[in-house]
């Protein structure tokens, strides 16, 4: 069946996000001015000015910051998914991430809870990092 | 500029959902205009400045259907719900600096039967200015739709500070009880107990059906002028004592702030407040944009009436309805008078400080604050009195 849901446009720097976990690693943005990590992808550091900045490899590790349930969807394409929960974690790196837990119900959501990222192949070209809870 | 800028007009459209407005767009925006023009007692012709909202009826339609023939300022505030009250320090600017005389500012939209807030947001990368970053981060997981993104601050703000359900509960029953006084409220008509919103729906938890404001059609619109003019016209003048507008840091990127709580309110409130020499405790009452209920705990915090982390309880036992220390949406606000972008809460700021709210009239309001709040948490506020 074919995916559905609305996808990332794969321009700019999103592509390389995205080109990122497709290879099944997560990366942020580092600042090599001054270490700082920024999430969504930018131009130059806010903190410092910097232009110069790399794709540095995510441990892939972070914490529930908080979640919700869409029980009614608000958009036709996730109809039929909802109750879904979008969450935001807050990665080891201190950026922040919006995604989606693929394997803990709602109702066993903790925040501070550890999670990990995994790579959801939604279609041949886009693969999007969702969470799973960490060992 | 304190004082020395007034709203001298105010006009709304009638406020529908179903079947729709039947009018388009256009049509509302110069409805609620010429009932402004007429409020104040001005003609089209005397307009030379303005603000229109984003996307509706620009500055050239609205101009050359009202008669505006020595239009010399136009300029558009991109801040979704907060343009109406950021358009306040700006049309003060401009009528104190002698930019324009008089400025006219419409906002509103079929907002029920037609591009609704959920849709558009999901599907126009020109609809907000971080449409784009949604558009790649936000909508592949769901995430489509503005009582999501806020629903997700409320939940943080009850883990930290142990706000409660019923506590956003209080705020939707006190709009709801004050539109039972405005004939123009949607939900007149329509009571509602704190039982009736916690059995409502579940939305997004922990948004239920009744923390959601109403979709509606409708415009409403408002003149400014400067004082010295405003002495002339019809009505009691509405001073701006104070006025500011602000956004978060980045305004485009809601989850990665490094207070979350940090919304534009949050630097333009004390701005606007000094510039008012006013406190928050000198308000007798306040209308707050409430396009969700805890965006109403959020700003009362924000904007000083309570520590962070008290709204909860600064809402409870009836503090927000009339009555009480601070009356809070008087009119019924987005939750329960009708969703115009936060015009309507203007509109209703100038009525009571004219005394002319009748039934839900805040008794011999001297002074009083409005707000406005849009796209991902920008910020403006408007201290205002007689």
């Amino acid at each position: 069946m074919s995916y559905t849901k609305p996808l990332p446009a794969l321009e700019g720097h999103a592509g390389d996000f995205y080109g990122w976990c497709k290879k099944r690693e997560l990366r942020f943005q580092q600042c090599t001015g001054c270490g700082t990590w920024r999430h969504v992808p930018r131009e130059l550091c806010a903190e410092c000015g910097s232009w110069d900045w790399e794709w540095m490899r995510s441990s892939g590790r972070g914490t529930v910051f908080t979640w919700t349930v869409a029980e009614r969807p608000l958009h036709p394409a996730f109809a039929d998914a909802a109750p879904y929960t979008p969450i935001v974690i807050a990665m080891e790196e201190g950026v922040r991430l919006l995604s989606e837990m693929v394997d803990c119900p709602h109702d066993q959501l903790v925040i501070d809870m550890p999670v990990e990222v995994v790579f959801d192949d939604v279609t041949p070209e886009i693969t999007l990092p969702k969470f799973r809870r960490a060992g | 500029m304190k004082d020395r800028a007034c709203i001298v007009g105010i006009g709304e459209t009638k406020y529908v959902r179903k079947p729709g407005s039947g009018m388009t767009e256009v049509q509302l925006h110069l409805q609620a205009a010429t009932r402004a023009l007429e409020d104040a007692g001005l003609t089209g012709r005397q307009i030379d400045g303005i603000i229109p909202s984003p996307y509706v009826a620009t500055a050239e339609q609205l101009a050359a259907n009202i008669g505006a023939a020595t239009l010399r300022f136009a300029t558009t505030v991109h801040m979704g719900g907060a343009s109406p009250c950021a358009a306040l320090p700006i049309a003060a600017a401009a009528v104190t600096q002698g930019l324009a005389d008089y400025v006219l500012v419409p906002t509103g939209w079929n907002g029920f039967s037609s591009a609704r807030a959920r849709n558009v947001v999901a599907s126009d990368v020109k609809s907000l200015p971080g449409a784009t970053i949604a558009r790649d981060y936000y909508v592949p997981f769901g995430l489509t739709a503005p009582p999501q993104w806020y629903a997700l601050i409320a939940r943080r703000h009850m883990h930290e500070y142990g706000t409660t359900a019923e506590q956003l509960g209080c705020v939707a029953v006190a709009m709801r009880k004050h539109a039972q006084l405005n004939d123009n409220a949607i939900m007149r008509g329509k009571p509602m107990t704190i039982e009736d919103y916690m059995l409502s729906p579940m939305i997004t938890a922990p948004y239920r059906l009744f923390d959601c404001c109403v979709e509606t059609d409708g415009a409403a619109a408002m003149v400014i002028t400067t004082a010295e003019r405003a002495r002339d016209l019809r009505k009691t003048p509405v001073y701006i004592s104070g006025a500011a507008a602000a956004q978060p840091h980045p305004a485009d990127e809601i989850f990665n702030r490094k207070d979350i709580y940090e919304a534009g309110m949050t630097i333009a409130a004390p701005r606007a407040f000094a510039m008012a020499d006013a406190t928050p405790a000198d308000m007798d009452f306040a209308e707050i944009y409430d396009c969700f209920t805890f965006e109403v705990l959020q700003q009362l915090e924000e904007t000083g009436f309570c520590k962070r982390g008290e709204g909860g309880a600064f809402v409870e036992g009836g503090r927000i309805e009339l009555g009480g220390d601070l009356p809070v949406n008087t009119h019924g606000g987005l939750l329960s008078e009708a969703h115009t972008l936060g015009m309507n809460h203007i509109v209703e700021g100038v009525r009571q400080l004219r005394h002319e709210a009748g039934k839900r009239q805040v008794k011999d309001a001297q002074i009083g604050l409005v707000t406005g709040w849009g796209d991902f948490g920008d910020g403006a506020l408007a201290i205002l009195r007689r």
